[in-house]
């Protein structure tokens, strides 16, 4: 399956990818409102690790064998079996976090449900793929170094 | 602490109902203007050190931020103006030579704006360059006097090497050290894939671009950095540097803290130490030392690579361009006084030199009333900001033209000057290598190509204009020019008549 990739050699840590990510999966779909009027607040499911000099966005691999999806005790943790995305359904999430122990990637972040990436499955382009000012992040099914 | 006799150049505006204190520009300016204060909750910004570089502006993503002049009025005098007084504090503070970077942003007079351009009407057609043939492609080297051929129509003799460009532009000279492998690279790659040149500078050819040698003229300084033997052979062409349009009449100096391992191991020298190209080459002190390194050049390459001189315009850059063809030059490159620089000296920069029009159209004459113009190509360098330039450039005798600026540009580059301070937030002037990973060769490639695709088709558009289909039919033909404005000195020396005429 495509899954997207980051290249740390090219990472600037201008955290942008947050920026789209969190716009992304807000209601309004604009920068300034999501970031400032929305309730609840939206939240990046990204996150850029590192500084100036070392960085990479980490985001959910969308395992073969979702750890999160075997942890989930309600179902709301899913693996699509069309596409391979793993995500949340929000209505039946209870916010236990079981997912979030498990997670080898730490890929996934707290909130009133558990939050984590999607690849942007409703518009089919991840947002931080396609804003990354310098492509350091390739959504791809051949692996980050084939690319 | 102490005082700062010098007001900030520039203001940072913020505008606080589109900030999300998201805190990309606090992260990208290498200047250190954006901080975040009272936990990360709020982002400020202290100018002081802003260049106008525009990184933050071009990344915020909610477009919260502009860069604006800071007014700070001195007392009108037309004489002491602001910026004099402000280098003299520099000065007092420092003790050291003003250094400025890129070329120079002095009001002088430019010539290009001053030529008009012909276009066909009734008498003869013009022609549309998307449904006829248009042909753009140059040919640069020494051509022979005439050409012989046998009874079969085969050609006697030997054909001295020539270069075959799809375009008329080609990559100036900008070496590894002034700008980052990641810059130089793109442009080598771009070069590749339209069929044109690239120009290592002096700053030898790193190995990651072995794939590009076919492209790649290299240059022979006089700090002879990185020259061996693969170097020469391996390039398209050899360029001895004699001088540099923004900078003439001195040499070099990449400072140690830029020679990181990879400069240095480019350059042949040890890491860390100072490059210092002198300025001369102190093996040529005339004419006839030039010749000897030609014909040195052309021995070391068996005669398969073309030699280029390249000479700053100076006063007498008519006379010199000639005792080079006579020296054995295939090709002479003319630097105008507007040309760019990683850095030079800035009172150097602003006052020594003269414009490219003037020195390209008094060399074609000279070469031409020497009747040895078709022995040498001539490149003309010193600041093409569009293609109308380039076609004036060849109309006014260029066979080609040697662009740096633009395609920097291209590549991020705002012209805010500061390339010698080694922090360029673009990521080309710098070896920092947090800053050069900001350039992506993949990128920026496709950029610098987009630039040259465009002025292409432009091009064309001018030359099937005027009914000419052929760049070799525009090369040197001054009746496709006119002047507006200009004294009959002005047109006498660039062989044009006045609008009108």
């Amino acid at each position: 399956m495509k899954r997207v990739y980051a290249k740390e050699e090219l990472c600037l840590n201008c955290r942008l990818c947050e920026v789209y990510c969190k716009t992304a999966h807000s209601h309004s779909k604009d920068i300034v409102t999501a970031y400032k009027k929305e309730e609840p607040a939206p939240s990046a499911r990204l996150r850029v690790s590192g500084d100036n000099h070392l960085s990479v966005a980490i985001n959910c691999r969308h395992c073969e064998n979702p750890k999160c999806v075997e942890a989930c005790i309600t179902g709301a943790m899913t693996k699509d079996k069309a596409t391979g995305i793993v995500y949340v359904n929000e209505s039946k999430c209870i916010g236990c976090m079981s997912c979030l122990a498990v997670c080898p990637f730490g890929c996934i972040q707290t909130g009133s449900f558990a939050v984590k990436c999607d690849l942007c499955r409703e518009t089919g382009e991840p947002a931080c793929v396609k804003n990354c000012p310098n492509r350091a992040l390739v959504y791809t099914a051949l692996g980050g170094e084939q690319e | 602490m102490s005082v700062n006799y010098i007001p900030r150049r520039f203001d940072i505006v913020r505008d606080n109902e589109r900030c999300v204190q998201c805190g990309c520009c606090v992260r990208q300016c290498s200047n250190e203007c954006h901080y975040f204060a009272e936990g990360g909750k709020i982002v400020l910004a202290d100018a002081s050190a802003c260049v106008a570089c525009h990184r933050c502006v071009d990344l915020c993503p909610t477009s919260a931020l502009s860069i604006q002049k800071h007014v700070c009025d001195y007392r009108e005098n037309a004489n002491w103006a602001p910026q004099y007084q402000q280098e003299i504090c520099r000065q007092a503070q420092t003790g050291g030579v003003l250094l400025s970077g890129m070329g120079t942003p002095k009001p002088y007079p430019i010539y290009w704006d001053k030529m008009l351009l012909n276009a066909s009407q009734v008498t003869n057609p013009s022609i549309d360059p998307l449904r006829e043939p248009m042909e753009i492609r140059t040919i640069l080297g020494r051509k022979p006097r005439q050409l012989e051929v046998d009874a079969a129509g085969n050609p006697l003799g030997e054909m001295p090497p020539q270069i075959i460009l799809e375009t008329p532009i080609i990559f100036s000279a900008m070496s590894f050290g002034s700008i980052s492998l990641n810059a130089q690279k793109s442009l080598a790659m771009a070069a590749k894939n339209l069929g044109t040149l690239f120009n290592t500078g002096e700053g030898g050819l790193h190995p990651d671009l072995s794939d590009y040698t076919d492209y790649a003229v290299v240059q022979v300084a006089s700090g002879r950095f990185g020259v061996h033997k693969d170097y020469l052979e391996n390039a398209r062409m050899i360029e001895i540097k004699i001088g540099q349009g923004a900078k003439p009449g001195i040499g070099g100096h990449l400072p140690g803290e830029k020679v990181n391992v990879e400069v240095s191991n480019a350059r042949m020298i040890p890491e860390g130490s100072d490059a210092i190209s002198p300025a001369p080459h102190h093996d040529i002190y005339s004419i006839e030392d030039l010749r000897q390194l030609i014909w040195s050049l052309k021995q070391a390459t068996q005669g398969k690579k073309p030699v280029s001189v390249k000479i700053a315009a100076v006063h007498n850059v008519a006379a010199i361009v000639s005792g080079c063809a006579r020296a054995g030059a295939d090709i002479i490159a003319i630097d105008g006084f507007r040309g760019g620089t990683g850095a030079a000296p800035t009172r150097i920069r602003d006052n020594v030199g003269i414009p490219i029009e003037l020195a390209l159209a008094a060399a074609d004459a000279r070469l031409r009333d020497e009747g040895i113009r078709s022995e040498v190509s001539l490149l003309a360098a010193g600041s093409f900001r569009c293609s109308a330039d380039i076609v004036k450039a060849i109309a006014l005798g260029a066979d080609a033209c040697y662009c740096a600026s633009a395609p920097l540009i291209a590549m991020g580059c705002h012209m805010c000057q500061t390339c010698h301070t080694g922090k360029c937030n673009w990521g080309i002037a710098t070896q920092r290598p947090e800053l050069t990973k900001r350039l992506n060769p993949d990128i920026m490639h496709e950029r610098v190509e987009n630039l040259i695709h465009a002025w292409n088709h432009e091009i064309k558009e001018m030359m099937g204009g005027m009914g000419i289909n052929s760049i070799d039919s525009l090369r040197g033909n001054r009746l496709m020019l006119r002047g507006i404005g200009l004294s009959e000195k002005e047109l006498q020396i660039l062989g044009i008549k006045h609008a009108g005429e």
